[in-house]
């Protein structure tokens, strides 16, 4: 598909995806979701090696991908449909009654593509640091990925996992930071201020890069650099994207107030008109 | 009653390191994480002999569990190990999400559970752990006796796949069961039969019933003394079937009565076949500091509160 598309096609209708299934389900989180969509986009048609036909649980010889920040799971199941993690047409059951898209992401469902649940936040990062450790035991070279949100880095078991990660050398770590200042309540920075986060990622031992998270050729070049310190390097990554709550859609974009809501009928013909059909929706 | 020796007063959470390292012995998959208590939960001798698979998480028990679930994902099985309040009411959302809901393999093992972690005080010695375990679905609940079974639960806890927690306890107690029996999860132990009352008990608490049954036994009191090491999946055919037999039940464990053992069993039973139920188990209390026996007698945790339990519930049929 990568191939007969570009990234920002693909992302333009993972946007449409998100959109169609929050307002479908008159709930969900569209302001995270779009934000993310253009590195995570990049990840699951560029950057990783996955096989979508024949997931296993256990990840083996494979990249494995975790969303921490467990809202984003429009997003997350979007690029699952779209790389062939299970049909498309799936999607349209979001949230509903009896869907293995629940509401946040759950592997009771057995869902493909998902290892473990999330949704209460901050446990992510722990739980992909484990999955690198396994790696390690098992000689695997593969990567971990994961995404977590700046809003959710006020969570304390973050920064364990961050010393964790260290601690045990997990170099095959590469975490991504949804950089785009908005949660709940308010910005990030009214609610509780994370301050520079690339100095707090860089004092904690990482090796720290950031992005402009909707910039696909800096996106890219981001992953290269990351693997290429991998190779020799000790530390896990953390890539920070500065990205725009919203992304993609003018009336969501840079507010946290679609954090997690659903747009009307309306709204949702109007963000629609904004986002190029690309592969065709579900 | 059927005799049984004390071979040496021996703590439980001995039993689990040496069963810890058995286990990693006899299968390559099992790995070990610790939170900076390694010694104090006997995790050892196990991070000694198999220091590639034994990870220090330091002072972080959020993340331990988190990375035990991860580490699962690839067929590892970790065994975390902490003080039992640390693991169970301090992460009970992380044991929710990624363990629980997520059915990650992974062991949670809970050293100085109850209140005969003693002269810490009340912070330390949570009574309530084996209620928050056991409503989490599909969660698996055991609380061994003495040294040998602590050690045969934690080698069974590898065989068994999905989440298990297991409680076990810092004072030296009698060690009395066989060395050699067969641990079944969720099979009672049948220490004694008798007909007059039931007397189903849990960890520490089976000697002292023990020592009970044998002092009712000389006033002409027959006792079944039942040993519940799996408080979930509960052996109800065990509990269903003695509870016919004798009419009257007494429950005894180092927890509070809410959540506890004999919950379970009076759930079981109001559902099946009421008879009177009496509950040697702490009353809506935090502990104190003080020695492990100061406690259990204060507490009303020992074979005399047990004796006079026996004889309300019999009087009560």
């Amino acid at each position: 598909m990568s191939d007969q598309f570009t990234l920002e096609q693909i992302a333009s209708q993972v946007r449409r995806d998100i959109i169609r299934m929050v307002a479908g389900a008159q709930s969900g989180h569209p302001g995270g979701s779009l934000s993310s969509t253009d590195f995570v986009t990049a990840l699951f048609f560029r950057v990783m090696k996955h096989s979508p036909k024949h997931w296993s649980r256990d990840g083996k010889g494979n990249d494995m991908f975790f969303l921490s920040a467990g809202h984003m799971s429009p997003l997350f199941y979007s690029v699952l449909a779209r790389s062939g993690y299970f049909d498309v047409k799936e999607l349209a059951e979001f949230r509903k009654f009896g869907s293995r898209l629940q509401g946040h992401p759950s592997v009771e469902h057995h869902l493909p593509g998902v290892y473990v649940a999330s949704g209460s936040l901050g446990q992510g990062l722990s739980v992909a640091a484990g999955a690198a450790l396994g790696k390690r035991l098992d000689k695997d070279e593969r990567f971990v990925y994961v995404l977590v949100g700046d809003g959710e880095s006020e969570e304390g078991q973050i920064w364990e996992a961050a010393m964790f990660a260290v601690r045990h050398k997990l170099n095959r770590l590469i975490a991504i930071t949804d950089w785009n200042g908005q949660q709940i309540d308010g910005t990030v920075d009214s609610v509780i201020a994370l301050g520079d986060l690339e100095s707090k990622w860089n004092a904690f031992g990482w090796k720290t890069f950031v992005c402009d998270g909707h910039d696909m050729n800096a996106i890219l070049s981001v992953f290269d650099k990351a693997h290429a310190y991998s190779e020799t390097g000790d530390k896990p990554v953390m890539i920070l994207m500065k990205t725009v709550m919203g992304k993609g859609v003018d009336f969501m974009e840079g507010t946290h107030k679609w954090h997690g809501k659903a747009p009307s009928k309306e709204q949702e013909q109007q963000a629609l008109s904004q986002l190029q059909e690309t592969l065709g929706d579900y | 009653m059927k005799e049984y020796t004390n071979k040496g007063n021996k703590d439980t959470r001995s039993g689990f390191g040496a069963g810890l390292l058995e286990a990693g012995k006899m299968n390559p998959d099992v790995v070990a994480l610790c939170a900076d208590l390694t010694g104090s939960v006997k995790m050892d001798a196990f991070a000694a002999e198999f220091p590639d698979r034994f990870f220090q998480c330091g002072i972080a028990e959020a993340d331990m569990v988190g990375a035990a679930a991860g580490l699962s994902l690839s067929g590892k099985i970790p065994y975390i190990g902490s003080f039992a309040g640390f693991v169970t009411g301090r992460v009970y959302d992380q044991v929710r999400q990624v363990v629980a809901y997520s059915g990650t393999n992974v062991k949670i093992c809970a050293s100085h559970a109850g209140i005969t972690l003693g002269e810490d005080g009340a912070t330390h010695q949570i009574m309530e752990d084996i209620g928050l375990m056991k409503m989490l679905p599909g969660m698996v609940v055991i609380n061994p006796c003495d040294y040998n079974q602590t050690k045969a639960a934690a080698i069974a806890a590898a065989g068994h796949v999905g989440p298990v927690y297991l409680r076990f306890g810092r004072p030296s107690v009698p060690n009395f069961t066989d060395e050699n029996a067969r641990f079944e999860i969720g099979k009672a132990i049948m220490l004694n039969e008798g007909t007059d009352v039931t007397v189903i008990a849990t960890g520490h608490l089976v000697w002292e019933a023990v020592q009970a049954v044998q002092s009712l036994e000389k006033e002409g009191i027959s006792v079944e003394l039942i040993n519940i090491h799996t408080i979930k999946p509960l052996d109800s055919d065990a509990v269903i079937s003695s509870a016919r037999k004798t009419g009257a039940v007494v429950c005894a464990e180092e927890h509070l009565i809410a959540g506890g053992l004999g919950e379970s069993v009076a759930s079981l039973l109001a559902r099946t076949n009421p008879v009177p139920m009496e509950f040697v188990a702490v009353d809506d209390k935090f502990g104190q500091s003080g020695t492990p026996a100061e406690l259990m007698k204060a507490y009303g945790l020992d074979s005399e509160h047990i004796i006079n339990a026996v004889k309300k519930a019999i009087s009560r049929k």
